[in-house]
Formats: C-alpha cells, sequence, structure tokens
C-alpha cells in the first residue's frame, strides 16, 4: 500500500467525487428551482375574464388542491367549463370559464362539484345559489343602452336571480323624453357571478360584465359602524336624547365663516311678503 | 439493435412480445380516456392525473396528492382513496410499471431511443440518473414553500397525458421538444436520468413481487443486446454477471418492468417472475447456442 505518499486514497477519491456530483446537482436543481419559482409567480396569476368553478376555494388555496383532472370539465353539461391549456395565460390544467363565451348555468345539483375528487370545489356548496364565483358589474354606463333611456333590460331578464341581483330601477330620463329610464342595477351580495348577463348583453363589448369579487367590490373600514343599523340592533338610540346645540355668543353678536365675529346681522327680508312690497314702493317714491 | 438476430431466431412474436403488449396497453389506456369525448362511450372520465372508472372507481396519482399535501391542502376522501388504489397496485407490479406500461411519454422516448440504435446517433448530453431524485425533492419543496402546485406547471408528463387526453393542440410542440431532447441532447435523458414522476414510482419498487429475473445467467454470450435496450442498463451486470449463487432477480427499483430484455435476449436468460423465485436453471451448453 502507498500509505506514505500524499496520493489521495480510492476512499479519499471516491468521497470527493461524491461531493462533486452532490454540488453539481445541487447547484443545477436549485437554478431549476429558482426558474420554476419564477415562472410561476406570473403563470399563477388568473386574468379577470377567467372565471373559476362554482365552489372554487379562494384561488391561492384552490391552485395547492385543484388535480387539474378535468373531473369537473366531463361532468359540466353544457360544456361551460374547459382546462387551461398550454400557451393560454392562466394557471396549467386548471379549470375555468369565460362569461361572454358560455356562461354558467347553475345547475341545481353542481355536478361539477360533486365530481371533485379533491375538495379543490368545495362540497359545503349545496345551493347553486350561495355559489361566489365573481360578482356582476355594470361596467359601462356610457354605452350600456338603458341608460340612454333605450328600453332593453336583457340582462335583467336573463339573469336567474331576476330582482335580486339585478333589479331594475326607474330613474326620469334627463333628456326629457317623456319616458323613464329602466337601470339595471347589481347587488353583489345575490349575484353568484354565472355571467349570463354579460353573454347576454347586447352591445357589441359587453356593458355589464363579471368581474373576480376582490376587483369587483370595496370595503369599508371594519372599525365603520352604521349608526341607524346600531341604532335598530339596539332598539333605540345609544346616546340618548340628543341635546339641542347651544351657541354662546356674545350678546347681539354672530360668527361668520370668513368675516369672524360680526354683529348680528338682520334678516332684510321680512316673513311676511307685503313688508317687502311696500318697502319697494316707498323706496320707488320720489 | 433489438435484433434482426433474435427476431431471426425465435420468430417476430417471440422476440416482440412484450413490446407490443406494452405498446398496445398504453394506446389502449389513452383510447379509454379518449372514448368519452369522440366516441360518447364513458368508461373512464378524467385523467392520468385523478379519474373515475365507471363512475365508480376513483383512482388519483399518488404523487401528484404528495405535492397536494406538501403545498397545505388536505385532499378529500375521493382523492385519497383513489390514490390509496393506485398506490396499492403499483406496490405490487413495480412502481416503475407506470412508466413503461402507462405514460404515454414512454413511446416518445422508446421512439428516439430507437431512432438513436437505427441512425447511430449518440448525443453528448451526460446526466447524472441521481438527479431525478433532486428533483423530486425539488418539486416537493416548491409545493411546501409556494403553497401551490408550482411543478405542475412545467411537468411535462402530466402536461403531455393531459394534453393529449383533452385535445390541446400545443401538446404537440411539447411532445416534439420532448422527443428532440431525448433524440439530440440525451439519450433517455428525461425518462431515465430527470423524470420525478418516475424517481416517486421507483421508491414505490422496493419490495415489488412482479420482477425480471435471470433463470439462465450462465447462457448469456454478451451480445449486449438487452444492454442496448434496456432504459437503466447499469442494473443488469450486476445480476446477469452476479457470482454463482447470488440473486438471480433484477431487483434495482428502477427497473420498469417492461420485458425488453426478455424479448430480445436468444439465450433465453430473461423472464418475468416474482422476487422470491430466485431459482437458476442449470444451463446445457451445447443446446443454448
Amino acid at each position: 500500500m502507498t500509505e506514505q505518499t500524499r496520493q489521495p486514497t480510492s476512499a479519499e477519491i471516491t468521497r470527493r467525487r461524491f461531493l462533486h456530483n452532490v454540488l453539481k446537482a445541487a447547484g443545477g436543481v436549485s437554478v431549476l428551482g429558482m426558474g420554476v419559482a419564477l415562472y410561476g409567480s406570473q403563470a399563477q396569476a388568473l386574468p379577470a375574464w377567467a372565471i373559476r368553478p362554482p365552489g372554487a376555494l379562494p384561488e391561492e388555496d384552490f391552485l395547492a388542491a385543484c388535480l387539474r383532472c378535468g373531473l369537473c370539465v366531463r361532468e359540466c353539461p353544457y360544456d361551460t367549463l374547459r382546462l387551461a391549456d398550454l400557451l393560454e395565460p392562466l394557471p396549467l390544467g386548471t379549470p375555468y370559464f369565460v362569461a361572454r363565451l358560455t356562461p354558467c348555468e347553475m345547475c341545481e345539483d353542481i355536478p361539477c362539484v360533486v365530481a371533485c375528487p379533491s375538495g379543490a370545489l368545495d362540497k359545503a356548496l349545496t345551493n347553486i345559489d350561495d355559489a361566489r364565483m365573481g360578482t356582476a358589474v355594470m361596467v359601462d354606463q356610457e354605452n350600456c343602452l338603458a341608460y340612454r333611456g333605450l328600453r332593453c333590460e336583457v340582462c335583467y331578464n336573463v339573469c336567474p336571480l331576476q330582482g335580486e341581483a339585478i333589479k331594475l330601477e326607474m330613474q326620469s330620463n334627463p333628456r326629457g323624453t317623456g319616458h323613464a329610464r329602466f337601470i339595471p342595477m347589481t347587488y353583489a351580495d345575490t349575484c353568484t357571478g354565472c355571467g349570463k348577463c354579460e353573454e347576454a348583453c347586447i352591445t357589441e363589448k359587453a356593458s355589464i360584465k363579471v368581474l373576480p369579487e376582490q376587483l369587483a367590490r370595496g370595503q369599508a373600514g371594519s372599525h365603520y359602524r352604521i349608526g341607524w343599523d346600531e341604532k335598530e340592533k339596539a332598539g333605540g338610540s345609544l346616546i340618548g336624547e340628543e341635546p339641542q346645540h347651544q351657541y354662546n355668543m356674545p350678546e347681539g353678536m354672530q360668527y361668520d365663516f370668513d368675516e369672524g365675529l360680526q354683529p348680528q346681522s338682520t334678516n332684510p327680508f321680512s316673513g311676511n311678503p307685503l313688508e317687502s312690497l311696500n318697502r319697494r314702493s316707498e323706496e320707488s317714491q320720489p | 439493435m433489438n435484433g434482426p438476430l433474435s427476431a431471426r431466431q425465435k420468430g417476430f412474436w417471440a422476440s416482440n412480445k412484450w413490446l407490443l403488449l406494452r405498446r398496445g396497453n398504453q394506446l389502449a389506456i389513452l383510447a379509454l380516456f379518449l372514448l368519452g369525448p369522440l366516441a360518447g362511450i364513458w368508461l373512464i372520465k378524467g385523467n392520468l392525473s385523478a379519474s373515475l372508472f365507471l363512475d365508480t372507481l376513483p383512482m388519483s396519482d399518488p404523487y401528484l396528492l404528495l405535492q397536494v399535501m406538501f403545498s397545505g391542502h388536505l385532499p378529500e376522501s375521493m382523492a385519497l382513496i383513489g390514490g390509496l388504489i393506485v398506490l396499492i397496485f403499483y406496490l405490487l407490479v413495480g412502481g416503475r410499471s407506470y412508466c413503461s406500461w402507462v405514460c404515454p411519454l414512454n413511446i416518445i422516448t422508446d421512439g428516439a431511443s430507437w431512432l438513436q440504435r437505427r441512425w447511430g446517433i449518440q448525443p453528448r448530453g451526460n446526466l447524472s440518473r441521481d438527479l431525478r431524485f433532486w428533483l423530486l425533492g425539488l418539486s416537493l419543496l416548491l409545493a411546501l414553500m409556494g403553497g401551490s402546485l408550482l411543478w405542475e406547471l412545467v411537468n411535462p408528463v402530466t402536461l403531455i397525458q393531459r394534453g393529449l387526453i383533452y385535445g390541446s393542440v400545443a401538446v404537440w410542440g411539447a411532445v416534439l421538444a420532448l422527443f428532440l431532447f431525448e433524440l439530440l441532447v440525451s439519450q433517455r435523458g428525461w425518462c431515465s436520468h430527470l423524470c420525478p414522476t418516475g424517481a416517486f414510482y421507483s421508491l414505490l419498487t422496493l419490495r415489488a413481487p412482479l420482477r425480471v429475473s435471470t433463470p439462465r445467467r450462465s447462457a448469456c454470450d454478451d451480445c449486449l443486446d438487452c444492454f442496448k435496450v434496456c432504459p437503466e442498463p447499469q442494473i443488469i451486470k450486476p445480476v446477469v454477471k452476479g457470482e454463482q449463487g447470488s440473486s438471480t432477480i433484477i431487483d434495482s427499483s428502477v427497473c420498469t418492468n417492461c420485458g425488453r430484455c426478455i424479448d430480445v435476449c436468444n439465450q433465453h436468460v430473461f423472464q418475468f417472475s416474482t422476487r422470491f423465485n430466485r431459482r437458476e436453471e442449470p444451463v446445457n451448453e451445447e443446446n443454448s447456442s
């Protein structure tokens, strides 16, 4: 054996080669991992025109749960759902639909949700009216025919929750044609986001659209309390009798925002119209 | 080359039996999935990621379920039961039977490998066969850190099988890319070096009963036909050239149970067997060649 020389032993060579291979693999794999993670941060964004099936978990959870098997697509009796294909700007293989092309027909037995093996479509959804796929919004009042005073109301008429998710509101027409305007108003608390209104809208590009809830809705501050709601909940005013406001000015003075403290002006107009008439006739006398 | 030699000596069927059965099986599975959308006959719905057979039997990919669980979602019972069924099946027949008998990518890479042998193409890409286990770890790490199935955005296995079953046109671009990679860049680069799906299924192979054995290994005439067609040739020699009395079972977890070695061997060295059958046949040298 050549123990004394500084030649590396075969065990050392094996160990070196092993370490070299491990580092090479780790380097390559971490570069690939970075690439996939970067790509994923772009490729996992859901465009606003793509709507998830009913019962879909919040998007972040959905992307963790969806197996991309397409059983929901196969069970959809109206061929509404499709799987995101390669080169489409959606998370690859996940189900979606486009309201303007094929809206959700809101099957009562919700076969897509029943078919989902993983729970990405939540089986807690048993009444399709509780689905929240998105929220219908009147996005373009300038082009909506109803706002122009024409009788259209197609979106209202196709709405599966007619009179709840879309209501018609009568307004007087400022053009003064003598006919009222029937304005479709959307109500987010009942809208399922099925997209029937967007599909049916007769303008060349839909004036009413279904948007993802986070785009469609605002949110009042969580600390907001609506006075009249609180009053009703409490069954009466929470602060007792509202006291009459007192202004304590020096005698014969008043406060004006621009002028500051002023001598109290006397109202030039009397409550009795006859007085001013008489005054004018007095002034006109020579 | 698979053999003109073996075909002449054993006949076409005997020297291509397992290959043809495998191709038949791979294509039949795709056809079964396409029967619904194309002919309206719904025997099976879904795809290889998760499916429902005859509206009763669920099946799902345990590797995909593992990624789902790493990304923080516990799948519902239907997916879990489906995953368990698939898991038990592959524990019995050997996990990488999925690779050679089911996965449609196998047709692409076998095709590229066949052309390489015919045309004498020898790509220079030299990848480590361990990389697939690194990628398996990476896919699970991406799921854990990203909270979603990041690997599934780029996984060619699910991407191609899904595209084929759901009638994607763009998927043929991916098929071509994989084919050219295998043909020109790295021989069996995806299936035998990089694929984390195969790596996962190889872990299920560890104690699989169904195995290829070499009861007539002493008849080997060193023609290397098996070595040329095997997707994992490094696993053959230790067994076929093993010492007298050592195990005759090709027990490596990366063996895909494709049976191509059985087809091409003129000396009938290989056969499908169980891991418990370690019997070695005495070979009469005069009769065997």
